[in-house]
């Protein structure tokens, strides 16, 4: 067993926000997929926003804080080592904080003051190590064990498989990428092809893995997202996919609302299915589409789904 | 210098036609054309430098220069790179032809992202590449 092998067995997880709203099918297929493979999830207790784009882009050092207290919470209440977040948005976030109060004084100043109003421990950096989904199921399980699980394989199911942009953006707060064989790559990311691979599936070469989307001018400017997320799903169609994985749910949710939005405004339809990589690599070991929510995203795969013989 | 709508144009134009050998080296400079709007924009003259052996790396720094939010495009403009060597370096290839048409569609995000950008210049801002709001209104209210 290699060590991560070990740590990631039982993990702190934080769903953030987006998890218990629109992103609640990511929330509840995370959950199955764990359980289906045995990894232990206990949710931080009492947990907050991480801050999000919105807190972040007035006070960044309030956004260091609101990460830290949840760090803080896995670390010094729950006795914990390694916070697993789903969201590429409290993802980033964290390994923001991580990286601020490794480096910046005034952040560390900062959160203590607010730390100790609040009543609670300080986070010090490196309590804690905050990784991703992919990263956890990489890890603790990896390709072989999935090879040996899956009992649906997606054999036949082409994807195309979209990072979106803060899972390895901006590349200082990943320094565990970019480290080599083994290790996720920043400009190419490839950890959710290697799984979803091992579970059968065919990827395509798809060039826009971590291309913009919009994002966060997804409602203040509707028109410059829906014609990059269009470009998005053309191209992953041009490319042979039939499916687009996600594991961002602000990404997903971009991708499947602005796939209705230039079919109702452009009158360009497009019809890959777009799903998350948890509810791919689930029905593949053997859960319901509904286990995985697939009724929970706005689109609708499941006669996709039944037709590639994962329901 | 053209527009970025004459820009768009063309783009479309070969997006629409079969894939030629040619269109690498058109794309490319269709690339280095919509990152020359976004320098100029910014009040700089588009360099003729190149790095990594391509102008277009060259002017996405450029255009990068204290702002952070470029970098939102930079795996486009290295797809693009990275396409145009594919196509170069293995003409007789089998997936040339699938090759160019990616091409084609990364050369349509560059251009969607700096058009959307020209339009909206936070674009790409509140994600991968925040920036405090509150940095330019402090900048802004010091200088009156």
């Amino acid at each position: 067993m290699t060590d991560k092998k070990t740590k990631y067995q039982e993990v702190a997880y934080y769903p953030g926000c987006a998890l218990e709203g629109g992103g609640h099918a990511y929330n509840r297929s995370t959950k199955a997929l764990g359980k289906k493979l045995g990894l232990k999830l206990k949710e931080v207790d009492n947990w907050n926003c991480c801050g999000a784009m919105e807190v972040k882009n007035i006070d960044p050092k309030l956004q260091t804080y609101l990460s830290s207290r949840v760090m803080s919470i896995a670390a010094n209440q729950m006795g914990l080592d390694t916070v697993m977040a789903p969201c590429n948005g409290c993802y980033h976030n964290l390994k923001k904080a991580e990286y601020d109060l490794a480096n910046d004084p005034d952040s560390v100043a900062v959160v203590d003051r607010i730390s100790k109003k609040s009543g609670h421990d300080t986070y010090q950096a490196g309590q804690v190590e905050t990784i991703h989904a992919l990263d956890w199921v990489k890890e603790t399980i990896g390709e072989d064990g999935l090879k040996e699980r899956v009992k649906n394989s997606l054999k036949d199911v082409k994807v195309a498989n979209y990072y979106g942009c803060m899972y390895t953006r901006p590349r200082h707060i990943f320094p565990e990428k970019d480290q080599g064989p083994g290790s996720e790559s920043t400009s190419k990311p490839h950890f959710m092809d290697d799984l979803l691979e091992a579970a059968g599936a065919e990827n395509v070469e798809f060039p826009l893995k971590t291309a913009c989307c919009g994002g966060a001018h997804t409602l203040s400017d509707s028109d410059t997202s829906t014609q990059l997320v269009l470009n998005i799903l053309q191209t992953a169609e041009a490319s042979g996919a039939e499916v687009i994985a996600t594991e961002c749910p602000t990404c997903h949710s971009g991708l499947e609302m602005h796939q209705i939005r230039a079919e109702a405004t452009l009158g360009i339809k497009t019809n890959v299915k777009i799903i998350y990589f948890t509810q791919l690599l689930g029905m593949a070991l053997g859960l319901k589409p509904k286990e995985v929510g697939l009724h929970e995203n706005v689109s609708d795969s499941f006669a996709f789904v039944k037709e590639k013989g994962l329901a | 210098m053209r527009s970025l709508d004459d820009i768009g144009r063309e783009l479309a134009s070969l997006q629409s036609d079969e894939p030629g050998p040619d269109h690498a080296a058109v794309y490319l400079a269709l690339g280095e054309e919509v990152l020359e709007h976004w320098v100029r924009a910014r009040d700089m003259e588009p360099c003729h430098d190149e790095r990594e052996g391509f102008r277009l790396l060259a002017l996405h720094r450029q255009g990068a220069d204290k702002l952070p939010s470029f970098n939102a495009c930079r795996e486009t403009c290295r797809e693009l790179a990275y396409h145009y060597n594919l196509l170069i370096q293995q003409p007789d290839h089998p997936d040339s032809p699938q090759r160019m048409r990616m091409m084609g569609m990364v050369t349509r995000h560059l251009y969607l992202f700096v058009r959307g950008k020209m339009e909206v210049e936070e674009l790409g801002e509140f994600c991968c590449s925040s920036r405090p709001v509150r940095e330019r209104v402090d900048a802004m209210q010091s200088k009156q």
